[in-house]
């Protein structure tokens, strides 16, 4: 009765998260979508806790499974309410990477009971029976193949993801030795190479004559005989397992902070599949769905970011983006002459335009301008100037992250463009004003075949009658490349801070 | 080889949930606007915290002295709510400002 109830729970929870995801789909229906997700999964973590059972067996240690809940949960709970919403895709990575570890943890404990229970990986019965080991034993290879992906995965997926959060909070610096690539492959193989030999050694059948047995009585004869030195095979697991967790730091450490959002993307697809794998195991439908559900839209979302940014997964995991070779480039050439404009100068240009269009970027991020920037908005608007915002799909540090910051500054939805709907638009706008924005307006990005970034599409501000750039000095921005969008006749230079250049210009303009 | 096989025989029907899976997971995120991206992968990311039950099964099995599962499965428990809870709540906070203004 009650292992019936479970899987109609698991239906449930399998279905809210497919239609969560659905729902997350369109801006009116995404938090519903993620309310649906969330209470299928309180139902699925209820359901088993109290209504779980192998072979008739329910589950125990009430206390330490609620204890572990409460903690996680405030610890999460906290830390999610208490995070900067500049700071939420490090935040994002460090769940992710807490979700991978989980799956990891899961495979050491089921390896562990695996190799502990001599009847547990040649599911034993009486000696006498022996003869059908082999079929016996050839479900313990297909568990042990799981076993070892949910480890190899959730770990490279844990690792990867604390790496991640370092660098976009600025803790850890890029790292590139000459070779690593090849040493990573290596590695990776390497770490293929001892799981897969665990696993055929773990599962071959046993080396002795099932009418030898009869003779043999004593579990101490027999066992050796019966398969692999355990101890040997646990600390080849326990290898591959460091192993995953080297690769995971190596395959992050080299690719540049400006790729980090596909690299989260990845991993987060990495943990669902690593998830899947715990559903496997455990012949749980609801792990199963959502696992592969997430690793399948995970792979997805990571190649629309790559392409957003027109470059292959294999260039963003290969080809290392904004390295010092790159970066001395782009400064050898001509840099030509900017001109600065004072802060009266542009409240004047912006208040008498007709339209004005404001390009944010990572530098307003950083500057907490969101909120001084709705303000100028506002400001604006009142004056009967038209004001729209054009959003790169990759400004910020994740795709849609400027959206979100945006709006938490309560900027309304409608009046954010896309990248096609924003370049339509700019031939008809008066004035642009570029915030802490710098790859995504680079022209460079269509007309130099040698750039880093050519081919990424990029706004094309400088369709618009004039173009206003805020920066805080001359410096290259994160993809470390030289922007000829400063020197051209069109573009003025203001520079500072993004939010305290906006307070002067919205004080300038109230005085106007 | 055989007994992989074999194994996959066995579990033929999880085999065809994940073909099926990796089909709706596409379509269902094809549709997304590139606006919803960073809360999606949030979302997608809290999704994945299922794992959970993995790690409350590992928990709840661990006999009383084995001390080892014990420690690691309880571990995996705070991790993997951590991945639940913190997932939904920081999606839920940046979807709440998506709200239209009217």
């Amino acid at each position: 009765m009650g292992s019936n109830i479970l899987t109609v729970i698991y239906v449930l929870a399998s279905v809210t998260f497919i239609l969560g995801l659905k729902l997350l789909s369109s801006p009116a229906t995404a938090r519903r979508g993620n309310l649906i997700a969330a209470s299928g999964m309180i139902l699925a973590i209820l359901g088993t806790i109290f209504l779980y059972e192998d072979e008739g067996v329910r589950l125990h240690n009430h206390i330490w499974i609620f204890g572990g809940l409460l903690i996680g949960g405030v610890a999460g709970a906290v830390a999610a309410r208490k995070v900067k919403m500049t700071a939420m895709p490090e935040m994002v990575s460090l769940f992710n990477g807490m979700g991978g570890a989980c799956a990891a943890l899961i495979s050491i404990v089921e390896f562990n009971r695996l190799a502990h229970d001599p009847r547990g990986w040649v599911s034993f019965p009486p000696i006498s029976a022996l003869g059908d080991a082999a079929s016996v034993l050839s479900q313990s290879a297909g568990e042990l193949v799981i076993i070892f992906a949910g480890l190899i995965i959730g770990s490279i997926s844990f690792a990867g993801s604390v790496i991640a959060w370092g660098k976009l909070n600025g803790r850890i610096k890029d790292y590139a030795f000459k070779g690593q690539h090849w040493v990573n492959l290596s590695l990776f193989g390497l770490i293929l190479v001892v799981a897969g030999w665990v696993i055929v050694s773990m599962s071959a059948p046993p080396s002795i004559d099932p009418s030898e047995l009869k003779s043999l009585v004593d579990w101490n004869v027999v066992l050796p005989r019966l398969g692999p030195d355990l101890v040997q095979m646990r600390i080849l697991f326990y290898l591959v397992f460091a192993m995953a967790v080297v690769y995971g730091i190596l395959f992050v450490l080299p690719i540049g902070g400006a790729d980090m959002p596909v690299v989260i993307s990845l991993l987060n697809s990495f943990t669902g599949v690593a998830a899947a794998c715990g559903g496997f195991l455990y012949d749980n439908k609801a792990m199963l769905t959502g696992g592969i559900l997430v690793g399948a839209a995970g792979t997805l979302l990571t190649i629309l970011m790559c392409r957003a940014m027109n470059r292959s997964l294999k260039n963003v995991l290969v080809g290392s983006f904004g390295g010092g070779a790159v970066a001395g480039q782009g400064g050898q050439k001509e840099q030509g002459n900017y001109r600065e404009i004072s802060v009266s100068d542009a409240a004047m240009l912006m208040s008498y335009a007709h339209k004005v269009m404001i390009v944010p970027g990572y530098g307003l991020a950083v500057a907490q301008a969101q909120h001084v920037c709705h303000e100028l908005e506002k400001l604006l608007t009142e004056k009967g100037v038209e004001v729209k915002y054009a959003i790169h799909p990759v400004a910020g540090r994740m795709p849609g992250h400027m959206n979100v910051l945006l709006a938490e500054a309560d900027v309304s939805y409608d009046h954010l463009l896309e990248l096609e709907q924003a370049n339509e638009e700019f031939p008809t706008t008066d004035v642009v004003i570029v915030l802490g924005a710098n790859d995504v307006v680079n022209p460079a990005a269509k007309n130099d075949p040698s750039s880093p970034i050519y081919g990424m599409p990029i706004l094309d501000v400088e369709l618009a009658k004039t173009c206003i750039v805020n920066k805080r000095s001359m410096k290259p921005g994160y993809a470390g490349i030289e922007n000829e969008l400063f020197f051209r006749p069109k573009t003025s230079m203001l520079f500072g801070d993004a939010k305290k250049a906006l307070q002067e210009l919205i004080a300038e303009i109230k005085n106007l | 080889m055989g007994n992989l096989l074999n194994w996959l025989g066995v579990h033929q029907e999880m085999v065809y949930i994940v073909i099926l899976m990796v089909f709706l997971g596409i379509e269902v995120i094809g549709r997304v606007p590139a606006v919803l991206h960073t809360p999606l992968m949030s979302g997608a990311n809290a999704i994945h915290g299922v794992v959970i039950i993995g790690a409350i099964i590992v928990m709840g099995k661990a006999e009383d002295d084995n001390y080892v599962a014990l420690a690691l499965g309880f571990l995996a428990v705070v991790l993997g709510t951590l991945n639940v809870v913190g997932g939904f709540v920081v999606t839920d906070r940046m979807l709440e400002m998506f709200k239209k203004r009217k």
